[in-house]
């Protein structure tokens, strides 16, 4: 095992974002819950107007455009009505607290995935919308919020290849319908077309394969639009020749396009696929091939503890919600069903997108807590004999028993110690839906009523079973608090520690940001790991060499490079690029894990990846990182080792690595072509200067006396020329 | 720096020939004053020189003089942050100083370049009679490092350069000149003879009947690792709110003023040795805050600073604040200190229903030299006529800032003052009238404001809208 650099936890990770420093820490939290407040809420109505108004068109259009086969109206129309109503309530409980989007937003500072995730679920929501009303108004709202989308997060090619699925699951599964085409055609058009306005997007939006799969389907759609126009206006005879001729011309198309596409995306090296999209697909493509997407710690494989921390007890009541969502199958429970299994999977390939599942799981286990409260209250309500004589018998008024059994779900719902306001909230709602509903409701209602009575469950059973589910949900909300209180409130630029004299504060890395914005001019760049581009470039306001922007690979190996070569290398690529300080995180002092002696290996592997003359081989002893004096010679002479361990043995006379738990190798150096300029109070972090050009060709003639001048400033021009990678 | 040293030699140049010219009748003599006895104290332990002057006068000529003339050169009323005149009154025992007024003069006759003050007394001195005055002179930047850079174990060395004789415009009969250094380390002084070192002090003189306008320039070169803390821009906003509070907000621009840092800062020295590695640098400021101080808070750019202490009690606040970072010679930080307090103890109304805040100019960091000093004091929305009065003179602006709800914009009171020292903390006032009526506005817009949407939303829930009924 390496020591520890692919152990940071994943907040530490959010150090890399550079933090916002304008809002308090009220403002943000409370912001935020609104946020995801109004995400369940439209969570709520999106699934509630799923299973309600499905059932209504059903009832309506009948079995002219559609046989309804596999939807059972009357079952249908009433369990779901009654079950997944409260369910938004129970999604909001979960989704307000979720651990997962907490960690997103620390004291006022935002990332944009806090911003994406209300968009993206929005824009499910609207697809949703349009699905069920069949309204080109939501179908255009749609497309905007997926511009929205697109704007926010690069997380936007989920949406677009999860809602062609959906809509292949439809066409596959006999669900075609025009709302399905209203649904899915606008948001392709349009959504392409405000995609590529968005510049870092631009055509890829058409380019590149991660967008193929709703093109694609986009045809299909077509197709299938065409064979049922052509079917209600053909008499069955020919509508038989005519799909055979439909079916030949629209295969020998979509072979035709297929081929075409293909051809496109086997011509270019990657196939076409950006190099996170493909691993998502595969996940052990990025460590295999792209070391700076694998050296990214949000990028890796969760561990199971990560999932329990983040999601918690929704993760064991998903499995329920899943089975839930089947009790009727309708389109947009499908669509969830796909949704949380799409997004399971891409949590275990990254542990950056738990955060989609998050919204997921919440969703589902809201679904199922409602379901389960739900069965469990109704058998209640059927023994219970004094509660029983207080309602309506079933037979008689069906408006009002239905509406008693809405009051009921409401006690329930008290009792689960929600909060009051849900009242009015489904209040609301049920009023204005019980006036459409009250025709077909009526007869429906005695068979569901009668039906209802044959599921009830004991009721001592049911009782400890609300019990225990209130229980869980109140374990959840202890846990909620916790993670957010304890792992995600706090900003890892600032670190704290406990000890027996009480809190303890590390501010060291505004400490050399503040120095470095105060006292070195102001065109000084400064060069660093990657990780501490963005910090640099918003707190110290200097020009770093490469940031937290990935895009260009070069750059970072470059970087890498220096940072594993020698010192006089590194010197000369430091200087090339025209850096006056470089900045090393060394945690060895105070025990800090994530620094940079810990990152290493992946400036190593970094750096090789683009400059061969670095191998990792040389930097490990049989395949094991180390420092002590054991290590390499290659790892004791490099750039890093240096900067980070220079004078540390001054400090206790052994020079012992509280990360690394061992003496260093190489106590005693002088640095030549490097100055320490600043460290902080901790030794988080060290600045040192490059020497002026000046000084070392000085002590380069003291050394070469025997030589010409002239001979050897010419000779090391011309080393300097061989080994700079920028020529 | 050097524009500097070019005047000195310009000035001794100019003196020169002044002492060649002894006994040339001027305007001074015919005044006919002269100074039995001068005694001059210079504190050179802090990077702010204190220079208390005791001189005895006596009118020797036939007709009563109202003023006594005060002599600088150039270079010391480029960096003069203060002069202060007082007369003694009363024996030995029962002093009592009387603040005189001090205004600078021309002279007509004066040696070019030589800057004048006049000192007007409260009651003319009649021939034959003396008085003792007090001045108190404060300077800035006055003490120039040397070697300009030092590294981080060296000890920071400094110039002063002044004269070994008073100048004055008058015949002194006899003078003394006490120089107090802040260690024994001395490396160097100009010797004017007779001249005496024991110990922290350096005694020139005492000198006999010297005659106006006689110099002796000395240069003395010494050990002061005292902290040089230059405020280079304090900005102090002081916003008046008539429900209760006044908030204070303080931008510092602070740099270490003294030798410059060269070469590498280790940390491990730094923190190994303090007291031989560093000793110039300094990483603790106090700041001392009115009573009944609350909501402190010490920030920067960047974020809160977590190394701050605060201690109250009845009659004063001490805020301890520590930079970032220990500020090395020319090594610059910024920060911003925050606090509110009782509006009750700072603003008062005044006979004529005028309401005035009393506030302490200056800055509250203690020891510390501010280049320019900024006072903003907002005051409430409707407020008029403010007119300021300050107990010297400043620079003064009106601006209008716009807060929140905010319909016609606050009127602000910028007050501006070059050369800021510790002893400019006395209050001063601002005067304005308030209608308390005008405190409402902003309550009664977010009244209506609330008003007018909940009557939307009660018309919009009652009016059918809709097309098909």
């Amino acid at each position: 095992m390496l020591i520890a650099y692919g152990e940071e936890s994943r907040n530490s990770n959010i150090s890399f974002d550079p933090v916002g420093t304008g809002k308090s820490v009220n403002e943000a939290s409370s912001s935020g819950s609104c946020a995801e407040d109004l995400e369940g809420e439209a969570l709520l109505s999106a699934v509630r107007s799923a299973s309600g108004n499905l059932s209504q068109d059903c009832v309506k259009t009948g079995k002219a455009l559609y046989p309804a086969s596999s939807l059972s109206p009357g079952r249908g129309k009433c369990s779901s009505n009654f079950s997944f109503r409260p369910s938004g309530d129970a999604v909001i409980l979960g989704c307000d607290k979720v651990p997962s989007y907490i960690s997103r937003s620390v004291a006022g500072s935002y990332d944009n995935e806090a911003v994406a995730i209300f968009a993206l679920i929005f824009t499910f929501y609207l697809y949703i919308k349009t699905l069920n009303t069949g309204s080109l108004f939501y179908a255009t709202l749609n497309a905007l919020s997926y511009f929205y989308m697109v704007c926010s997060w690069g997380g936007y090619t989920f949406i677009i290849n999860l809602i062609p699925m959906h809509v292949l699951l439809c066409i596959v599964t006999g669900r075609y319908s025009s709302r399905l085409y209203i649904a899915y055609a606008p948001l392709v058009v349009l959504g392409t077309l405000l995609a590529s306005l968005v510049p870092v997007v631009g055509f890829n939006a058409v380019m590149t394969s991660e967008h193929f799969a709703s093109f694609l389907v986009f045809i299909i759609i077509h197709v299938v639009a065409l064979v049922y126009y052509i079917k209600g206006i053909l008499s069955q005879k020919m509508f038989k020749v005519a799909v055979t001729l439909v079916v030949t011309v629209g295969v020998a198309v979509c072979c035709a396009v297929i081929g075409v596409l293909v051809a496109l995306v086997a011509s270019s090296p990657t196939k076409g696929w950006s190099g996170r999209s493909l691993s998502l697909l595969d996940p052990t493509y990025a460590s295999k091939y792209i070391p700076i997407i694998a050296s990214v710690s949000e990028h890796q494989p969760p561990t199971w503890p990560s999932y329990f921390m983040d999601i918690n007890v929704l993760a064991f009541l998903v499995p329920a919600g899943i089975i839930a969502c089947f009790l009727p199958l309708s389109d947009a429970s499908s669509f969830v069903v796909l949704y949380i299994v799409t997004s399971v999977y891409f949590s275990g390939v990254m542990v950056r997108l738990m955060l989609v599942l998050a919204p997921a799981a919440c969703i589902l286990s809201g679904i199922a807590l409602s379901e389960a409260f739900d069965v469990f209250t109704r058998s209640i309500k059927f023994q219970l004999p004094g509660l029983s004589g207080n309602s309506h018998s079933g037979a008689g008024d069906t408006s009002s028993g239905s509406a008693t059994i809405q009051d009921n779900v409401a006690k329930a719902d008290k009792q689960s110690s929600t909060p009051k306001s849900e009242d009015t909230l489904k209040e609301r709602p049920s009023r204005k839906n019980r006036k459409k509903e009250k025709e077909h409701v009526e007869k429906a209602s005695i068979k569901s009523h009668i039906e209802k009575r044959l599921l009830v469950l004991p009721l001592e059973a049911s009782i400890i079973s609300i019990l225990l589910l209130i229980l869980l949900g109140a374990f959840y909300v202890v846990h909620c608090v916790w993670a957010a209180a304890e792992a995600y409130s706090a900003p890892s630029i600032v670190l704290t520690s406990y000890s027996h004299d009480g809190l303890h504060v590390f501010d060291d890395f505004r400490e050399a940001y503040a120095w470095l914005s105060h006292n070195t001019e102001v065109d000084d760049k400064v060069a660093s790991w990657w990780d501490y581009g963005y910090q640099t470039t918003a707190m110290a306001n200097r020009t770093v060499i490469v940031d937290n922007n990935t895009w260009n690979n070069t750059h970072i190996a470059t970087v890498g490079t220096a940072m594993s070569s020698p010192e006089k290398p590194a010197w000369e690529i430091f200087n090339s690029l025209d850096v006056k300080y470089v900045l090393v995180v060394f945690g060895g002092l105070v025990g800090y894990p994530s620094d940079d002696i810990n990152k290493f290996l992946w400036m190593v592997r970094i750096g090789g990846g683009v400059f061969p003359h670095i191998k990792e081989p040389d930097y490990l002893r049989d395949g094991q990182y180390r420092i002590d004096s054991q290590a390499t010679s290659t790892m004791l002479n490099s750039l890093m080792y240096k900067l980070s361990y220079y004078r540390f043995v001054d400090t206790d006379g052994k020079g012992f690595d509280r990360v690394r738990r061992t003496e260093i190798g190489k106590k005693y150096f002088k640095l030549t072509h490097f100055e320490e300029v600043f460290t902080t109070h901790h030794w988080m972090v060290r600045i040192y200067k490059l020497k002026s050009p000046k000084n070392r060709v000085r002590g380069k003639s003291k050394k070469s006396k025997s030589n010409s001048k002239p001979g050897s400033t010419t000779s090391s021009k011309s080393g300097r020329r061989k080994k700079n990678p920028w020529h | 720096m050097e524009a500097l040293i070019r005047g000195r030699l310009a000035l001794v140049f100019f003196v020169l020939p002044f002492l060649s010219l002894l006994g040339t009748p001027s305007y001074v003599s015919s005044q006919e004053l002269q100074i039995i006895n001068a005694e001059r104290r210079i504190d050179l332990t802090s990077h702010i020189v204190k220079v208390f002057l005791t001189l005895k006068v006596e009118n020797t000529g036939t007709s009563p003089a109202s003023e006594i003339i005060l002599a600088f050169p150039p270079t010391q009323v480029e960096h003069l942050a203060l002069l202060k005149g007082a007369a003694t009154v009363g024996k030995r025992k029962k002093k009592n100083y009387v603040p005189l007024d001090v205004n600078p003069t021309e002279l007509p006759d004066g040696p070019n370049g030589t800057q004048f003050f006049s000192i007007s007394l409260l009651n003319p001195l009649n021939t034959g009679e003396s008085i003792t005055l007090e001045v108190l002179l404060i300077l800035t930047h006055s003490l120039e490092p040397f070697p300009r850079e030092i590294s981080q174990s060296e000890s920071q060395l400094v110039y002063y350069h002044d004269s070994a004789i008073i100048l004055s415009p008058y015949h002194i009969k006899e003078q003394t000149t006490y120089i107090k250094t802040p260690s024994t380390k001395v490396e160097s002084f100009t010797t004017v003879e007779p001249t005496n070192r024991l110990g922290t002090e350096l005694k020139y003189g005492q000198y006999d009947g010297r005659p106006p306008y006689s110099f002796s320039p000395i240069i003395v070169h010494f050990e002061n690792n005292h902290p040089f803390a230059v405020v280079e821009e304090l900005v102090r906003e002081v916003e008046i709110s008539h429900w209760g509070s006044i908030q204070i907000t303080e931008h510092y621009k602070l740099v270490h003023g003294g030798a410059r840092h060269k070469g590498i800062f280790s940390r491990v020295d730094y923190q190994s040795r303090p007291s031989i590695s560093g000793a110039s640098s300094f990483k603790h400021l106090l700041a001392s805050l009115p009573p009944r101080v609350h909501s402190v808070y010490y920030r920067d750019e960047i974020g809160n600073i977590s190394t701050s202490h605060l201690r109250t009690d009845s009659r004063k606040s001490e805020l301890e604040i520590e930079p970032r970072y220990p500020l090395f010679g020319g090594w610059k930080a910024t920060f911003i200190v925050g606090y509110g307090l009782p509006l009750q103890d700072f603003l008062f109304e005044s006979s004529d229903g005028r309401r005035f805040l009393n506030f302490s100019f200056g800055c509250p960091l203690v020891n510390t030299a501010v280049d320019k000093l900024i006072i903003k004091v907002v005051l409430p929305e409707g407020s008029k006529d403010p007119s300021a009065v300050v107990p010297f003179s400043v620079k003064q602006h009106l601006e209008t800032s716009y807060s929140y709800l905010d319909v016609i914009g606050r009127t602000v009171v910028v007050l501006e003052k070059e050369n800021v020292v510790p002893e400019h903390n006395s209050p001063f006032q601002v005067y304005y009238n308030f209608n308390p009526l005008s405190m409402l506005v902003e309550p009664l817009i977010l009244v209506s404001a609330f008003f007018l949407f909940f009557m939307a939303c009660v018309a919009y829930l009652h009016v059918d809208l809709s097309i098909r009924k």
